[in-house]
């Protein structure tokens, strides 16, 4: 047994390396394009994984998350715009005095905008916690509404519905992908954790969980704050990317787009949910298509229909829903067992015949 | 602030107050019965306003026709709606369902936008029902003193049907204790469909009401009243009919007093609403008319 | 049993994958053909579109669309070669608005960029073509921020600093205010900024107490009851309440309904159908905004018209397809005087625009990328748009 995990920590440094020669291929070779589409990926990942853990494992259905991204949006850019655009930016009423000299690198601004979030996280969770299924599903829905009405009226700090511009623009993949395996590893960490075996078991039964001992409450606000605390990077790494916010993005067709990627990655499947984070990005601009006059094979033309592709992705999820609820991975994960598994079943059925 | 304009917000408040109540008990209906938050229902609303919209415009329909057709299309799509997407998932987790509604709505959104387009269009407004009364410095449209009639006779029937009839004891029934019900040989499908067909029809009429009261339709008009009438619901007591009515007046009500006499935070004007919810939902979840109910094991 | 039906369905999902993406390679390179059935690269100049086409700015994303259409009909080549445009929609969200540019900087190899209506989109898909050096023109954002810090992203409109002292002084000069009402939607940037213009150029001529109400609105709303009762209490002389023709529409429909009789003023996005079809039987109705029929400004004006009616006889002319079409014949000229398709070339041509004769009056830009143009002011009279007066820039 002691070698198989001597095997399992080979193989998971070796498949480190590999993502990170990828990283580095890429980084050198891909067009602008696509590596603007990985980056994007990237965030989906922390996205929907952070959305799975407040879901999937703690069976939480939470609708705010995009409230959370733009918090942390908001703070990310704030901390790292220059105090000359600053100055530009919000002209129509000053920026308070107190931000208007402020100017973080990159990298603390991120970690701060998780932990802002992480905060509201912890306040909104408190009354909102308390609720059940589709009351929690309204009222966080609530709670990312007036998230976003209060940033839009707070002039003096977030420039209103004017947004933000000249957020420093970080474009390289090492940053965007780099941070989602963190957020991979530590939330796989978490969940393997004994805090892990809590949140499944308020997932699977909450009142046998409570009988059992476990802090319901406690653990809720517990997994509903780090799941803020990685919206909040996500929205960091979202405003790096476009290097402008405004308070419209984050809308809540925004959590659905995020809903749409746990459902069909699996909830309660951190796998699942970076497959299908990145195969979903990847398909909205592949599915453009549709929205294109197409030709089939030079006999039918059709006319350009724009918003097919949401058509398709709503009947998706409606698809997956009703016929497989387990989406793509279950409650699976990607482990090495399996292939190590199969590997020594093949071996034993060599030497035994 | 003066009388009058008091009295012109007062009016104001009635008119936007019937219309979250329409809505709103279809709502609550939907919820009593299967306990679903069905994001879907707003949507219906837009479905009803392009049908009445292209009734009377493309194929020159009398309105009342026009009309009558949407309600009776849109009903019939409630409850396709319920059995195709809500019926195949009535033994699964609650999210399961919540996450299907949602897809619905998305749905039909996006259908919308694909085949009708995404530019707003203008909605005929029969002059028959639509004109303007002017009471001294008041001014106000026919149709605030028409949509609560309009609303509260519809109430009425639909107490009516749920108090009196047999079915409507059903209904109460199966919202009370759905395994029960059954066992009792109450056909729990049927009562499910009865209440989609109100829902649905209820959805239908606040839909034409809706884009009487402003005239512009758009296929993403259903989503802001779907949340608030949603609210309504919910400060007036999910489940219960009466409840809906109240929590709607009660909505349009605050939406409006707010805004006239807090002028500088009109917006937060949604922010509100949204605080209201919650604050119901933490300190007296039942709403103004709700019962309590404590969950067993 | 599951093992092997979770097993199959992996297989089918990845073979669905795979189809798609055999079929969009196809079936995308199909589309890049057109109608034309060779594709060397070097016969063909692209233009990029990227407009809102669904979404919240829909509207105006694809009455612009119209107008680049119709301006790509009327001139298809340029420099002896055929112009190509590929038009992406951008869903009026701000992370499809940077894709769209960098798809069709990097995938579509466009030598010239055309968009996008919204201004928040439009600074979305700036940063992406500074970077590349492909330059950018905008036909409707107004927001001064959209070309701040950029070079390469120009606009034939002019920006909202210059429309909201039009209409201030057109308030005060002409309808004689001496107070005046604000209703803005506080959730949108054009209507904030414009509002904030007006307000500064107001408070200049007539006091700091000549604003008497500022009152908010949020996209979306349709229910103005609350904001004009207050504001018919505070009996402003005129009214100025830019937005967006949905939610304006019904706001100036229900002001009338309400008996608030004043002269109402408000922006360019008035000039739409839509907005017209809410308040045509109202009059005292001002905005201001890029083009006139009546008066036509050039004889491309004259060209324009025209060619719209015939293209599109049941569409009413807007300014916003009229901006797309300068925006189209001013790529194409900027393409001629630099007598290349090169992307910094047309840049450097672009920013030497001077008195270039568009549908929508003499277009210079300046050293910021903007356009100095005269403003039209127009009203609703009997039903319809009516030419009232113009505003030459200082």
């Amino acid at each position: 047994m002691d070698d198989r995990k001597n095997i399992k920590m080979v193989l998971n440094i070796a498949l480190l390396l590999v993502i990170c020669i990828i990283l580095w291929w890429g980084q050198q070779n891909l067009s602008a394009f696509y590596i603007r589409i990985l980056n994007l990926s990237a965030v989906f990942v922390v996205l929907g994984i952070s959305m799975n853990l407040v879901l999937g494992f703690t069976g939480m259905f939470s609708l705010g998350h995009s409230g959370f991204m733009c918090i942390g949006a908001y703070v990310a850019a704030i901390l790292t715009m220059s105090p000359a655009s600053k100055e530009i930016i919000y002209f129509m009423e000053p920026i308070t005095p107190l931000l208007a000299n402020v100017q973080w690198p990159i990298f603390p601004a991120i970690v701060a905008a998780g932990i802002v979030s992480a905060f509201f996280g912890f306040l909104i969770g408190i009354p909102a916690l308390r609720l059940r299924d589709d009351y929690l599903a309204i009222a966080t829905l609530g709670f990312a509404e007036i998230i976003r009405i209060v940033v839009t009226n707070t002039i003096t700090i977030t420039n209103g519905a004017l947004g933000l511009k000249n957020i420093p623009s970080v474009k390289s993949l090492w940053v965007y992908w780099g941070i989602a395996i963190i957020t991979v590893i530590i939330l796989k960490r978490i969940i393997n954790s004994n805090w892990g075996y809590a949140f499944k078991a308020i997932r699977d039964n909450e009142i046998a969980a409570e009988a059992m001992g476990i802090s319901i409450f406690g653990h809720k606000v517990l997994s509903f704050t780090i799941g803020a605390f990685f919206a909040g990077i996500a929205g960091a790494l979202m405003a790096f990317l476009i290097t402008s916010v405004d308070p419209t993005m984050f809308r809540f067709t925004f959590t659905f787009q995020i809903l749409l990627i746990v459902v069909l990655g699996g909830m309660g499947s951190l796998t699942g949910s970076v497959i299908s984070a990145v195969v979903i990005t990847i398909l909205m601009e592949v599915l453009r298509v549709v929205e294109q006059p197409m030709n089939l094979l030079g006999i039918l033309q059709i006319p350009g229909l724009p918003g097919m592709r949401m058509v398709i992705f709503a009947l998706g999820l409606l698809l997956v829903i009703l016929y497989y609820r387990q989406g793509l991975m279950g409650t699976r994960e990607f482990n090495w067992d399996y292939i190590l598994d199969r590997i020594d079943s093949i071996r034993k059925r060599g030497t035994s015949t | 602030m003066s009388v009058d304009i008091f009295l012109q917000n007062v009016a104001n408040s009635i008119t936007l107050g019937s219309l979250y109540a329409l809505i709103a008990i279809g709502y609550t209906m939907v919820y009593g019965i299967i306990r679903l938050i069905n994001f879907a229902h707003a949507d219906l609303l837009m479905v009803a306003a392009y049908i009445a919209f292209f009734g009377i415009l493309i194929f020159s329909l009398p309105w009342y026709w026009a009309f009558i057709l949407a309600i009776i299309l849109t009903t019939l799509l409630g409850v396709t709606i319920e059995k195709v997407a809500y019926r195949p998932l009535r033994n699964s987790p609650r999210i399961s369902v919540l996450i299907s509604a949602i897809g619905v709505s998305f749905l039909l959104q996006n259908v919308a936008i694909v085949v009708i387009g995404a530019r707003p269009k203008p909605f005929p407004r029969p002059e028959q029902l639509v004109w303007n009364i002017n009471i001294g410095e008041i001014s106000f449209l026919s149709l605030t003193i028409i949509i609560p009639i309009v609303t509260f006779i519809l109430l009425a029937v639909v107490m009516f049907i749920v108090k009196k009839t047999k079915m409507g004891i059903a209904m109460r029934a199966v919202s009370r204790d759905f395994e029960t019900a059954g066992l009792m040989s109450v056909d729990v499908n049927k009562i499910i469909t009865l209440t989609f067909v109100i829902g649905s029809a209820l959805a239908g009429v606040g839909g034409i009401m809706w884009s009487m009261q402003y005239p512009q339709v758009d296929p993403l008009m259903g989503l802001f009243p779907g949340i608030k009438c949603f609210i309504a619901a919910v400060m007036g007591g999910i489940g219960s009919v009466p409840g809906a009515m109240i929590g709607g007046f009660v909505l349009g009500f605050c939406e409006i007093m707010i805004v006239a006499f807090l002028p500088a935070l009109s917006g937060y004007r949604d922010a509100f609403a949204f605080v209201i919810l919650i604050l119901i939902l933490l300190f007296r979840p039942g709403g103004i008319l709700g019962e309590n109910t404590v969950e067993k094991v | 049993m599951l093992k092997i039906k979770r097993g199959r369905y992996i297989t089918i999902v990845a073979v669905l994958i795979a189809l798609s993406m055999l079929v969009v390679g196809c079936g995308g390179g199909a589309a890049d053909k057109g109608t034309s059935d060779k594709d060397q690269a070097g016969d063909v100049i692209k233009i990029g579109v990227y407009e809102p086409l669904t979404g919240t700015n829909a509207a105006g994303g694809q009455m612009t669309v119209e107008g680049i259409k119709l301006a790509n009909e009327l001139y298809p080549e340029v420099l002896g070669k055929k112009v190509e445009l590929v038009v992406v929609d951008n869903k009026s969200e701000k992370q499809e608005a940077a894709n769209a540019v960098e798809r069709l900087i990097s995938k579509e190899k466009a030598n010239v960029i055309i968009g996008s209506y919204g201004s928040s989109l439009a600074m979305a898909g700036g940063p992406v073509a500074l970077d590349a050096e492909v330059p950018v023109i905008g036909c409707s954002p107004t927001n001064p921020a959209v070309t701040l810090d950029n070079d390469y992203y120009f606009r034939v409109c002019f920006i909202d600093p210059f429309q909201g002292t039009v209409m201030s002084n057109y308030a005060t000069g002409k309808l004689g205010a001496k107070t005046a009402a604000i209703i803005q939607d506080v959730q949108q940037d054009y209507s904030v900024g414009l509002s904030n213009y007006f307000e500064k150029a107001f408070k200049a001529t007539n006091g700091d107490a000549s604003i008497v109400a500022k009152v908010n609105y949020n996209t979306g709303d349709k229910d103005f009851s609350a904001q004009l009762t207050e504001v018919k209490s505070k009996n402003p002389d005129v009214i100025f309440a830019p937005g967006n023709f949905l939610e304006c529409g019904i706001l100036v429909a229900k002001a009338r309904e309400l008996g608030i009789n004043v002269p109402i003023l408000g922006g360019d996005t008035w000039e739409a159908e839509e907005f017209l079809n809410q308040v045509t039987q109202y009059k005292d109705i001002y905005f201001s905004t890029h083009f006139t029929a009546e008066e036509p400004v050039t004889p491309v004006s004259t060209t324009f018209l025209d060619e719209f009616k015939k293209a599109y006889p049941n569409k009413e002319v807007n300014a916003f397809a009229a901006l797309g079409f300068d925006t189209y014949i001013l790529a194409l000229d900027a393409m001629e005087r630099a007598g290349s398709a090169d992307s910094t070339a047309i840049r450097d041509a672009l920013a030497a625009t001077e008195n270039f004769a568009g549908a929508t009056g003499i277009i210079t830009l300046d050293e910021n990328g903007d356009a100095t143009k005269t403003a039209v002011i127009k009203k609703v009279m009997d039903g319809k748009f009516v030419y009232e007066t113009k505003v030459d820039p200082q």
